[in-house]
Formats: C-alpha cells, structure tokens, sequence
C-alpha cells in the first residue's frame, strides 16, 4: 500500500505492507535509524516519535495509519545538522544518557511535554517520562535535563538583562 | 515484521464498516490499536482484514443529548482528557483517564476501542458500569443500546457481535453538588490495575448523599458495581460505608493470578473503594460549599 506522510518537515512516499508498524517503516524504508526498535509491543518507549506533535509509540502504529500524518522524529529535532536541540543539549550537559538506547525515546517525550508545559514540575516530567524505561543512567539525571532545558528554554525569552541575574 | 499477513481498509462511514464486518468473517476493527497491534506481533490475533475506524467523523464527537453525554467510540483518549465537556458533565471518566497507559498510548487509544477490548482492570469500562453508561453497537443498519453492566460478560469478552462497530458511549449527566472518586493499584505507574474503585455521589443542600454509585475493577473478570443504597439519605458514616463496602466486595468472586492473588485483589478493593468515596465525599462538600 502506498502511504503519504511528512516525515521531519518533509514529504515521503512509501510503499509497504500493511502489517509494517510506523516504526519499521521509519528504519528500514527511511533508513531513519534514530527511532529505536525495543521491546516491540508498547511496553519501554524506545520507540516513541511525535504524530501531530504528540509522542506516540512507534511500533503500536502501523505505518498505512500513519498516511497523511506528520511524523517528527529524533533527527528532526536538531536545529540544524551538527547542532543540538537545547533538549538535546542538556540531556549531554546533565550526563542524562548512558548507553543510549531510551534516549531518542525519552527526548522526545519530554520534548511534547516542554510544548505544552513550559514549567514542568518533577512531578510533572515523572510523570511524562513514566513509559519510557532506562535500565542504565536511572532517572535522576534525566529528569534533571529535563528541568535544567525547561529553565533554559523559559530564560531564552527574557530581556539579556534579566537572563543574567 | 512480526504480524501474520492482512489486508487494511479505511471506509470513512460506519454502514461501510458493518457491510465489511458482515462479508468477512476474519475481520477486525482497529482504532486506536493500542493492545490490537501488540496482539497482531504476538500473533495472539490473526485477522485477514483490519477496517480502520480512527477516521470516521461519525465516530468521534463528545456532545450533550438531553441528560447523557454521548462520546464516540473512536474518540481519543487525548481528546478525551482534554475536554472541557467531558470534565464538566461527566467529572468520573475525567478523574479516571490519566491512569490509563501512559501519555503516549493515550494519543492513540480510543474511548470506544477500551470498551471494545474489554480488559478486566480497564478503567473506562470501569466509569462505564459504574455509571451505569449505554454502550451503543450498530449491525448493518440497525442499532442496539446494551447498558454497561450486560454488556462486559467476562475478560475481553463482549456483548457485542462479530459482526457489530461500537459507535458511542452514552454517559448519564448528573445534576447538583456532585463528586468523584477514583483509585488504583498497580506494580508500577500506568501498569495493568491489580484493583480499582471509582465513586460518584451526589449531596443534598443538608449535606445528606442523595444518590451514590461505586464500581470495582481488576477484581472479578469484569468490572462490578456495588450498590451503596444502604448509605443514601443520610450524611456519611464511615463506619457504616465501611461495612456497607465490605459486604459488597466479600460477595465478589476474585481470581488468582501471576501478579496477585484472589485474598489480595478483594483487600486491595475494599481500601480503594473506601478511599473513593470518601474523595467523592470531600469533592462533593466542597461543590456544595461553593453552591451556596
């Protein structure tokens, strides 16, 4: 089946089976190896991507679900090539990543929580991350990412006066 | 890949999804597909047709018809913990989704696709019967209205044909100084429910309950409601709500399983549904306070 989607701001046509979860078709048509393939059945978020701005599981969707929708995942994210995200630039910052693998997952679920919430509580952001597993760095560090890239972000906007006290 | 072989359709009316439904008898409806697709890798499910829902029109609406909020089956979990509509007239199912899965499955799972599937510790079956909601099915060009509590007949099983698309859930609206509870215990955040309570009353401008509804989940194979009517008419006596609760939860028949035990299960539901209705209780007295 032929599906449509905008891909990281970008059209693609693909044409798959439809037994394809988004997920697969993202790695293996798009060759878009951010998005990483974990437990396969909804359970460790390493597969989160963002549809219409929400994060999604990636391999709870079947890719002909996905026609018409827009996809961000984790490479889209960067700003431009060889730069970082401030979400991205504070999960190196604060060490919130060990081995990796949750980590596309975990930035961009706290990337659609620091859409909608720009103050997140730690409550809060436990909360946002609480299906996606890490079994290396723990959580304390990433939530601490998260927080320290929802300051910077709040700050990004104040007079460079203010940002400086 | 790992699910067997299928076809995929997406009609975009319900008639089309139940000529689909009547011509093949393998089919399945997906909608959100949040416990559907990881049946299909597992390969617990093995249909030849998916017929897609997700995108009906006709399927997802939230809107007031006279005294019932009417939410379409394919309506969103999301859309559903964000409306205004549905925390206002129908405050249960407000308080009980944020504890289905995590954010993430919330954004493709469905009101009506919770209901299809009918797990035993889900929490939208669970306001369902605890409400007393209408659960509404469409077989070719007919329509049946089956209350909640005759249509979850056991775990993962329905009332509902092969042949028949859940289209709406009619939630009763309540009027006055109303207040909700709801509870659950699970292993980790968003897991499975090992018990859940869910309570709505209502209270006089005395103060006295003049309508209250309880319902438990995860402790039989479907959720139950347990009638409180004993503690209506009068202001609220915990000793006497204790023992009303505890009759009802010891008349329940819990099942063993890996992750807990029947003994546990029924504990586990009579402490979560205290612990609801006294949280209805309180939301209640302070929407009557601020009534007055």
């Amino acid at each position: 089946m032929k599906v449509e989607l905008n891909v990281n701001d970008r059209m693609v046509e693909i044409d798959v089976e439809p037994r394809k979860t988004l997920l697969d078709a993202l790695r293996d048509d798009l060759r878009l190896t951010g998005t990483h393939t974990g437990c396969e059945h909804g359970v460790c978020g390493a597969c989160t991507v963002l549809v219409d701005g929400a994060p999604v599981r990636a391999c709870l969707m079947l890719a002909v679900q996905s026609d018409g929708h827009e996809i961000t995942t984790i490479e889209g994210l960067a700003p431009a090539p060889g730069e970082l995200s401030v979400l991205q630039d504070a999960f190196c910052e604060t060490h919130g990543m060990q081995c990796g693998y949750c980590t596309p997952g975990m930035i961009l679920t706290a990337h659609a929580l620091l859409q909608k919430n720009v103050t997140p509580s730690r409550e809060e952001i436990v909360d946002a991350i609480s299906g996606n597993i890490c079994r290396c760095t723990g959580y304390g560090q990433i939530v601490e990412a998260i927080e320290f890239a929802a300051e910077r972000l709040a700050r990004a906007n104040e007079p460079r006066a203010a940002a400086a006290e | 890949m790992k699910p067997a072989p299928f076809d995929y359709i997406r009609p975009d009316t319900v008639s089309n999804v139940c000529a689909l439904l009547a011509d093949n008898f393998d089919a399945r409806i997906i909608a959100g597909g949040q416990t559907l697709i990881p049946m299909l890798a597992m390969r617990l499910a093995r249909p030849t047709l998916l017929i897609d829902v997700a995108r009906i029109a006709e399927l997802r609406r939230i809107e007031i018809d006279g005294d019932h909020l009417v939410i379409g089956a394919a309506t969103r979990q999301a859309e559903a913990e964000a409306s205004p509509d549905i925390a206002r007239y129908v405050p249960l199912l407000h308080a009980a989704l944020p504890w289905i899965g995590h954010a993430p499955t919330r954004s493709r799972g469905t009101v009506g696709g919770s209901i299809a599937n009918a797990d035993p510790s889900a929490e939208i079956p669970l306001v369902a019967v605890t409400l007393r909601a209408e659960i509404i099915l469409r077989e070719g060009e007919d329509e049946f209205i089956v209350p909640a509590e005759d249509f979850f007949i056991g775990a993962m099983v329905t009332a509902a044909a092969p042949e028949a698309c859940l289209t709406a859930v009619r939630l009763p609206v309540w009027n006055g100084a109303v207040g909700v509870g709801f509870q659950e215990i699970s292993a980790r955040r968003s897991d499975f429910a090992f018990a859940s309570a869910a309570a709505q009353l209502s209270l006089d401008p005395e103060g006295r309950i003049s309508r209250i509804v309880l319902g438990v989940g995860g402790v039989e194979d479907r959720p139950v409601a347990i009638d409180l009517g004993e503690v209506a008419g009068e202001v609220l006596d915990r000793r006497r709500l204790s023992d009303a609760v505890a009759s009802g939860i010891e008349a329940l028949h819990a099942e063993t399983d890996l992750h807990a035990s029947a003994a546990y299960r029924k504990r586990a539901a009579l402490d979560l549904a205290v612990k609801a209705v006294v949280q209805a209780h309180s939301n209640a007295s302070a929407a009557l306070e601020t009534r007055r």
